[in-house]
């Protein structure tokens, strides 16, 4: 056996409920190796990861480390094996100073020795190119730096095997390049490095081979410098599926909302929304493409009035609704949901019934001290008889219901409000293919009505079948506005990836 | 001027031994607001060992070991049931209460035996106790007070240059990156809380053995909650600690001697209050990340649930 | 061994678990009550005979339950939104004292018009000293918890500072008290229990009210449950919460009028006696619904007044009681876990599931 390879995963398959995170999956990194691991959202790449780091366990097939085969229990048995896994969102006590971060937990003489703990960091940093201070507090650093601090405890555990999780997704450019230096230092010391990630550039500058995800299995290992984006690209979408769904044909209105030159910023000073500019216009479904975590959460929520933005204008019917209140811009008639990953969070809340979430915007339109459920019940019950939910009764807590019928009460409550424009996001997370086509077909019919939709999607199948144009988004920035009848889902990857297309972008 | 200082380091040992207490507590990320009742648990258990077996040493250990006991009650409910941290901590406060105020009750009126007082006279250090003023007020007391400047330096010890104290550290501040460095979180917590309950039932006996040395019901007389406040006011450093409790220990004995100055003694008496408000508010305002209560505070802590 | 959240629970099963903690509780203070040397049988027994045996001492008993109900009302609106105000003592006693500032200075009104005058003071009172933390925490998030607890104090020495100074009785002949009220400032009577009751049973049925069908209370429920949903939903958080508390310090400082003018007919520092504290943990085991904390405060009543009743008839301390109040709170909110979770051995193979 080839001492070289540091990992091998053989056939693992892994499956939760009914669905097959993982199928039949091999995969392989060698000693001084950056082995990046592609696919889209859902692929399978963060359970994989989370079995080498001890989370999950493989419902079968086998695992070795350094040519033994091993099972690996807990995050502990883990880090003993030499497997150190940084993850994308950071573990670090933020009051004390990265030296102390480093030695938590570790175990070793009562009391701490400060000055042969520098000195035995120092060395470290020195040898990788880290760029750490030893007594500097978490939290005067910033972001790149934090990361460095985890990757130097990770090093300091003597792991020879790291996973990195999406490391440059809150990373500005600079940084991305200081840690890309950093990587080929580990793979050049010796440490097998696996990142996982899902954009192209990324993959062609840094890896040396690149395994590709689809849909819990593999799609191949390429070597990076025999390939091209476009080929990765085809590999991560996959075949365009056939999802007949519906788009029916309605005549263009006038514009309803329009961004110009918007800009925002999260905590860390990273650009969140840059320079964006598009227009919505009556009766057309505005799909919204992109990796996760490419500014659709801010999108959404600066249209909502509850994101701050730095610079720009939202302008809705002649005025501009920057700086306006959440209430304010609701009763204007702008709905909007947002599903996020664990489905309930904003927009419901979960131990109340359907009536009182209902209310949840609604009781701002009743008159009066009261709150009025009694009309309300009837909203609801007829509610539930149209989008057939599934639910006892209307007086159930919606935590109880299951996560389709969940997602048809909001889109529900949303559609009932009659708005002008529906900001959606991600409203067919976790639906089987029945429940998605009902939502579906709910959006189309507020199409007919001349409602402006916003429609934030995962799939690229069927943003291409249920909107009328969608816009591209790559960190933050628009890399193409195309008409979905007219593209391909290659070519929406390639600009997900962040390539932009010349001549394919449709008139803003 | 020398009496009065002497004077106000008697009154802050009980405060500083509950402080310290807390301190530990809240470093593992629990609010205990039980100190006053761990605080009555230890003046009586402590004055009880001591006035039926005459044995000083036993009385320390028998107040600790009460208030460690009564700890260990919220701990359960707390670290392990998960209970709120606020209602747990008062339910403590009445049982403290009760439980010393019913078995106390056969103490009432009694004193404490001539062998135990005569452990606890003051004794001066050797050279240090020499120093002008500074040696009366500090280096010229009992061992209990001794015992207390020694407690919270080893207390800051520990926080600042052990692994340990790290760890503890770490878990009050973020118990999941303490947890995933492989800290077992639940047996420090435990630890912890039940070290600080002892700490805080031998505060309560330091005034039933050595300061009055008589027993009365409800001895503590809400030093417990002063206690909480302290903890704010000098930060959660043990260090600091030792001159707060001396700060706040005169402060209640002050009001009494400014009588003649036509400053009601209610002001004095509220002061570590407002001083502990103003903190608190500056601190927040300030957004300061070093001065702030840990962050875990009040949180229970579990791993979430797949 | 390990732990799952319950989604399966029933009402009557929680039930079940509450009432297995509570027989649990009273078993293992016997055998507190038993070590001493006390029978606790007969503890018990004379307990509810203290509290109930005679007209006087249900009358007793009712004007103890009367402060715990009302100032528990005002602590679940607050809890409600998870804003932990435990200073309802501070508020009791603050609003206490803006009420005997009208009943000494303007005891020449009509009672029809003073009782008014200091119900609202009393009501204003507490709902300032509440809405002193409350805006530093929606303001710069100033931890409301140890805020509260400290202002109790400062109430307290302001209201000892009167005592001995500028509202001292000058009949008193140098002793500190505040003088008697004048009977225009006396809460009458009725049924021999002052009307401090009627109001109790009002406030339940419009705090009931208030939370189940007004707008308020709504958005009170919703800010408690997610302060991010209530943002999206175009509520205004900060004065929700400003509100809801200006609320919750008022009904405690009504409680404060009442023991000033019905039952103590002077201010004292013993004013509060405790009650803010005990309604904390009142309101907590009645779950926060006020309907139930009417029984619980009862309970809670029935246990202060038999427990000062056996120290008097059979020189039982009357600390019994306390230790029993508090170990029943220890299990009760024990069980809670009980409620919320449930224990399940199982194989590690499992754990990976779902």
């Amino acid at each position: 056996m080839n001492n070289q390879v540091f990992v091998r995963m053989e056939d693992i398959c892994k499956t939760f409920g009914t669905v097959k995170a993982n199928d039949h999956i091999n995969f392989e990194v060698n000693k001084g190796e950056i082995h990046a691991l592609l696919g889209e959202n859902g692929a399978g790449k963060s359970t994989l990861m989370n079995m080498l780091s001890g989370i999950y366990k493989p419902d079968s097939g086998s695992i070795y480390i350094h040519n033994q085969e091993t099972k690996i229990g807990s995050p502990k048995e883990s880090i003993e094996k030499g497997i150190g896994m940084i993850h994308q969102h950071y573990k670090l006590v933020e009051v004390q100073t990265a030296k102390d971060n480093v030695i938590l937990g570790q175990t070793g003489s009562i009391f701490l020795r400060p000055k042969k703990l520098s000195e035995k960091l120092t060395k470290i940093v020195a040898q990788f190119g880290l760029s750490v201070e030893p007594d500097k507090k978490i939290y005067d650093m910033s972001i790149g730096e934090k990361q460095s601090v985890e990757i130097l405890k990770v090093l300091y555990r003597g792991a020879d095997i790291l996973i990195m999780d999406e490391p440059t997704a809150v990373l500005t450019p600079q940084e991305t390049k200081k840690l890309f230096k950093i990587m080929r230092n580990m793979a050049s010391e010796g440490c097998a490095i696996i990142i996982i990630t899902h954009k192209l550039h990324e993959v062609m500058e840094i890896s040396d081979r690149v395994t590709v995800l689809h849909k819990g299995a593999t799609v191949g290992t390429l070597s990076t410098k025999d390939t091209s984006p476009r080929e990765l690209t085809d590999l991560m979408v996959g075949k365009s599926v056939n999802l007949s769904i519906n788009r029916p044909e309605v005549e263009r209105g006038e514009v309803l909302l329009s961004l110009h030159h918007l800009n925002a910023i999260d905590n860390n000073n990273v650009k969140v929304l840059k320079d964006m500019s598009f227009k919505l216009y009556k009766g057309e479904i505005l799909g919204v493409a992109g990796v996760a975590g490419s500014g659709q959460k801010e999108l959404c929520e600066t249209i909502a009035g509850l994101y701050p933005v730095t610079s720009g204008d939202i302008i809705y019917s002649g005025e501009n609704i920057v700086g306006k209140s959440p209430r304010e811009i609701i009763k204007k008639g702008i709905a909007m949901s947002f599903v996020p990953e664990d489905r309930l969070g904003m927009g419901l809340v979960a131990s109340m019934d359907m009536i009182d979430n209902y209310l949840l915007k609604e009781h701002h339109n009743q008159k009066g001290f009261m709150i009025k459920r009694g009309p309300i019940e009837k909203v609801c019950e007829r509610m539930v008889e149209q989008l057939e939910i599934k639910t006892p009764s209307v007086h159930h807590p919606v935590k109880q219901l299951s996560g389709g019928n969940i997602q048809k009460v909001l889109i529900g409550r949303e559609i009932d409000s009659n708005p002008q424009v529906l900001v959606t996001a991600y409203v067919v997370r976790g639906l089987d293919i029945g429940a998605s086509h009902t939502i579906y077909d709910l959006l189309n019919e507020e199409k007919k009505k001349g409602v402006g939709i916003l429609f934030i999607g995962e799939d690229l199948d069927v943003l291409l079948e249920l909107c009328d144009r969608i816009v591209v988004l790559c960190q933050g920035e628009i890399t193409g506005v195309v008409r979905a009848k007219d593209t391909t889902k290659e070519e929406v990857g390639y600009m997900m990836a962040g390539e932009r297309i010349e001549g394919q972008v449709v008139a803003l | 001027m020398t009496t009065f200082l002497v004077a106000m380091v008697i009154a802050g040992t009980p405060l500083l031994f509950a402080t310290l207490g807390e301190l530990l507590t809240e470093k593992s990320g629990n609010l205990n607001l039980g100190v006053e009742g761990m605080m009555l648990i230890g003046a009586v258990a402590g004055f009880g060992a001591g006035y039926t077996t005459g044995n000083p040493l036993l009385a320390i250990m028998g107040a600790a070991l009460a208030g460690g006991l009564a700890a260990l009650i919220y701990a359960f409910l707390t670290v392990t049931l998960r209970a709120n941290q606020v209602v747990s901590g008062l339910a403590l406060t009445i049982f403290g209460a009760g439980v010393s105020s019913f078995v106390g009750t056969n103490f009432i009126g009694k004193k404490m035996p001539v062998e135990v007082i005569s452990a606890f006279v003051k004794i001066k250090i050797p050279l240090l106790g020499d120093i002008p003023v500074i040696g009366d007020v500090l280096f010229n007391q009992d061992y209990f007070v001794y015992m207390g400047y020694m407690i919270a330096i080893v207390i800051g010890i520990y926080l600042y240059n052990t692994r340990f104290g790290l760890s503890l550290r770490a878990i009050g501040e973020n118990p999941s990156a303490a947890d995933s460095s492989g800290i077992n979180v639940t047996v420090y917590k435990y630890v912890h809380i039940i070290v600080g309950g002892a700490l805080c039932g031998m505060g309560g006996a330091y005034l039933a053995v050595v300061a009055v040395p008589q027993w009365q019901d409800n001895i503590t007389a809400g030093r417990g909650w002063i206690a909480i406040a302290l903890v704010i006011f000098v930060k959660w450093n043990p260090y600091l600690a030792i001159f707060g409790s001396y700060l706040f220990g005169g402060l209640s004995i002050i009001g009494f001697r400014l009588q003649h100055l036509n400053i009601s003694p209610q002001f004095f008496d509220a002061l570590p209050y407002l001083v502990t408000i103003v903190v608190l508010v500056i601190s927040s305002i300030r957004k300061s990340k070093e001065d702030s209560p840990p962050k875990g505070l009040g949180e229970p802590y579990f791993r979430e649930e797949r | 061994m390990r732990m799952i959240k319950r989604t399966d629970m029933t009402k009557r099963k929680a039930i079940k678990i509450r009432t297995v903690a509570i027989i649990a509780a009273i078993l293992v203070t016997s055998v507190f009550i038993g070590s001493i040397g006390h029978n606790p049988f007969k503890v018990y027994i004379s307990m509810i005979e203290g509290a109930f045996g005679s007209g006087y001492r249900i009358r007793d008993t009712l004007t103890i339950t009367i402060p715990l109900i009302v100032t528990s009302i005002g602590i679940m609106i607050a809890f409600k939104m998870k804003f932990w105000n435990i200073g309802a003592e501070g508020q009791i006693i603050v609003g206490a004292l803006f009420a005997s500032y009208f009943a000494l200075n303007f005891s020449y009104l009509p009672k029809v018009v003073l009782l008014p005058l200091m119900f609202i003071a009393g009501f204003i009172g507490g709902g300032l000293w509440a809405l002193i933390p409350t805006f530093f925490k929606v303001q710069f998030g100033t931890n409301e918890t140890i805020f509260t607890l400290m202002m109790n104090y400062v109430a307290l020495k302001w209201v000892t500072y009167l005592q001995y100074g500028p509202w001292k009785d000058p009949a008193s002949m140098g002793f500190p008290k505040i003088a008697n009220f004048e009977d225009s400032a006396l809460l009458p009577k009725l049924f021999g229990i002052h009307i401090g009751w009627v109001i109790a049973v009002i406030l339940i049925i419009i705090i009931t009210f208030m939370m189940n069908k007004t707008k308020q209370g709504y958005e009170i429920s919703v800010v408690g449950e997610s302060v991010d949903t209530a943002n999206y939903a175009g509520m205004n958080v900060k004065k929700i919460i400003l509100s809801a508390l200006f609320v919750s310090g008022g009904i405690a400082g009504l409680v404060g009028m009442m023991q000033v003018s019905g039952v103590n007919q002077t201010l004292t520092t013993q004013v509060a006696a405790g009650y803010g504290y005990i309604a904390i943990i009142t309101a907590w085991l009645s779950g926060l619904k006020p309907a139930i904390i009417l029984p619980v405060s009862l309970l809670f009543a029935v246990m202060i007044k038999g427990g000062s009743f056996i120290e008097t008839a059979y020189q039982i301390p009357q600390a019994a009681s306390d230790i029993l109040q508090s170990v029943i709170l220890f299990f009760v909110i024990g069980s809670e876990f009980f409620i919320q979770y449930k224990l399940i051995m199982n194989k590690r193979s499992k754990k990976e599931v779902a």
